[in-house]
């Protein structure tokens, strides 16, 4: 029992990173309605310069703040230079260039900082905590935990309680009828990304610090189970990005401990999971059926 | 000088010119009809106006030429323009398809106003906390109207508004449209297919052919005329 809680808060741990980032995608997906293959490649670059003002004596929680702000700009410099002059095209015309990101800033990532792993000093306390049964809770978990939901109640409330919030979800909606209202789509959709660039940000920074070295592969196994979570979640709910983002956590962390015939082939596990919620429920598992009439 | 004027204005998408040189004016505190059969330009004419096409010639509103205007500053200038499909988003409520109609004002009445137009049509207000495309079309073209009234404009550009409407329906949104327009002087600009219903509410009339205007004249007399009825308007 002790074994398997203690699995749980692992798979917890993890799940909150892949909620995190999932989040980020899904907040691009709803306001541009493309899926960005360059989010987990964004969060490393952001994480090695959070690591590199760490480096200059920074403290670590200002050196992510900081990296959080750049990230921001640099999201909405590449929405502007890269992103809006696809405006028009195939959908399919922008998910290639963030494909196209993705390889360029792995590569400046590697040409910039090296290929040797790094060490991330991390924002919360360590040691652990002990809980009922014998079994024990880090205290960075629990620092990334209360980072998450305090991340999604943000987002939550900037979605759905302020002016900016719903221009951004009128534009997401229908971007020809935003504008005839007067909203400008343009900056709406370049701030989507400026936003999701800094939670990424975020994410990666802190998830670095719970590896004992981070190389620029950081955030290529973390996609997979960030679109994971995503689809899981419908993409189109917060809070399915990230309760999603804590199942496929889990369900990773008990199948390394109990399944012993997938061993080392767990990511068939998120895998597995997206196919069998799409069979069963096509919008995921809190994803809106889309209505529409005419 | 008129509200709206269009003077030979030319227009298209890419390289197909839709609109060959429209002259169009709407008065202050009246109701302009555009008709004519599909693919005589009336949408592409609202489109112009509202800085969806590219165009040359002027259109000038107020007095001041908006042309090369995106549509975000036009819509700021105080004219709303309802497109066909009727614009709505499916995704937020009721209430807040209202509240994006007044994203851009900056006075205190916005409350109020959502009031009154739960008060004109109740419809709306029963259904404020549901999610706006889950609503019947008529429900959504009223929407659609109180949307674009949220922003108080000067010039209401319509098209279409009976599409996919129930005659009852349509007969009701023309009711409200010639209310809005006797009570509070609001300038309208309606382009329809249903041309009996808007020449009723109409001051003014244009008979759209081709990307020309063939014929224009006052409303009632469009209406009554056997020769223009037969020829351009089918009834």
């Amino acid at each position: 029992m002790q074994l398997f809680i203690e699995q749980v808060l692992n798979g917890i741990g993890n799940g909150v990173v892949y909620g995190s980032v999932a989040l980020a995608l899904v907040l691009i997906f709803r306001t541009t309605g493309v899926l960005n293959f360059a989010q987990g490649e964004m969060a490393l670059f952001s994480t090695y310069i959070s690591w590199k003002l760490t480096e200059t004596g920074l403290p670590v929680v200002g050196a992510i703040v900081i990296s959080m702000l750049i990230a921001f700009v640099a999201g909405g410099v590449l929405q502007f230079t890269l992103i809006r002059p696809m405006e028009g095209r195939s959908q399919l015309n922008v998910v290639i260039v963030t494909l196209g990101l993705f390889l360029a800033i792995n590569s400046l990532a590697q040409l910039f900082f090296g290929t040797d792993p790094q060490l991330m000093p991390s924002a919360f306390p360590s040691g652990g905590v002990d809980l009922f049964g014998g079994a024990r809770i880090q205290k960075d978990t629990i620092g990334l935990i209360v980072v998450l939901l305090v991340e999604c109640l943000a987002l939550w409330v900037l979605l759905n309680k302020t002016k900016l919030g719903l221009k951004l979800r009128a534009v997401a909606a229908d971007p020809v009828s935003a504008r005839l209202h007067g909203i400008r789509a343009g900056w709406m959709l370049m701030f989507g990304w400026a936003l999701a660039a800094m939670i990424g940000a975020l994410a990666g920074s802190l998830v670095a610090a719970e590896r004992t070295g981070f190389d620029a592969t950081l955030m290529q196994i973390i996609l997979v189970y960030a679109l994971a979570a995503a689809a899981l979640g419908g993409f189109d709910s917060i809070w399915g990005a990230v309760i999603c983002g804590l199942i496929v956590g889990i369900a990773d962390a008990l199948t390394i401990q109990y399944v012993d015939a997938l061993d080392g082939i767990e990511v068939v596990v998120p895998l597995g999971l997206i196919l069998v919620v799409l069979i069963v429920s096509p919008n995921g598992l809190f994803g809106k059926r889309t209505v529409e009439r005419v | 000088m008129s509200l709206l004027e269009l003077d030979e204005v030319v227009g298209g998408y890419g390289q197909v010119q839709v609109l060959h040189g429209i002259d169009l004016a709407v008065d202050e505190g009246n109701v302009a009809v555009v008709l004519g059969a599909n693919g005589a330009g009336k949408t592409t004419t609202l489109r112009a106006i509202s800085g969806q096409v590219h165009v040359t010639g002027d259109i000038r509103f107020a007095g001041t030429s908006i042309v090369g205007k995106s549509p975000e500053a036009v819509s700021q200038l105080g004219i709303a323009h309802v497109p066909q499909g009727r614009g709505t988003f499916g995704e937020l409520t009721v209430e807040e398809n209202l509240r994006v109609g007044a994203i851009n004002r900056r006075d205190n009445d916005i409350q109020r106003d959502l009031d009154r137009w739960y008060g004109v049509f109740p419809r709306l207000g029963e259904r404020r906390t549901q999610e706006a495309g889950s609503m019947s079309g008529g429900e959504q073209q009223m929407l659609a109207l109180a949307r674009a009234m949220m922003a108080r404009p000067r010039l209401l550009l319509l098209d279409e508004p009976s599409l996919g409407l129930a005659p009852l329906v349509t007969r009701e949104l023309f009711a409200r449209l010639g209310d809005l327009n006797r009570n509070e002087g609001l300038s309208i600009l309606v382009v329809e297919q249903n041309a009996n219903l808007a020449l009723d509410i109409g001051h003014w009339g244009y008979v759209l052919e081709t990307g020309n205007i063939a014929v224009e004249g006052p409303a009632e007399q469009l209406h009554d005329d056997e020769a223009v009825r037969k020829a351009y308007l089918g009834f």
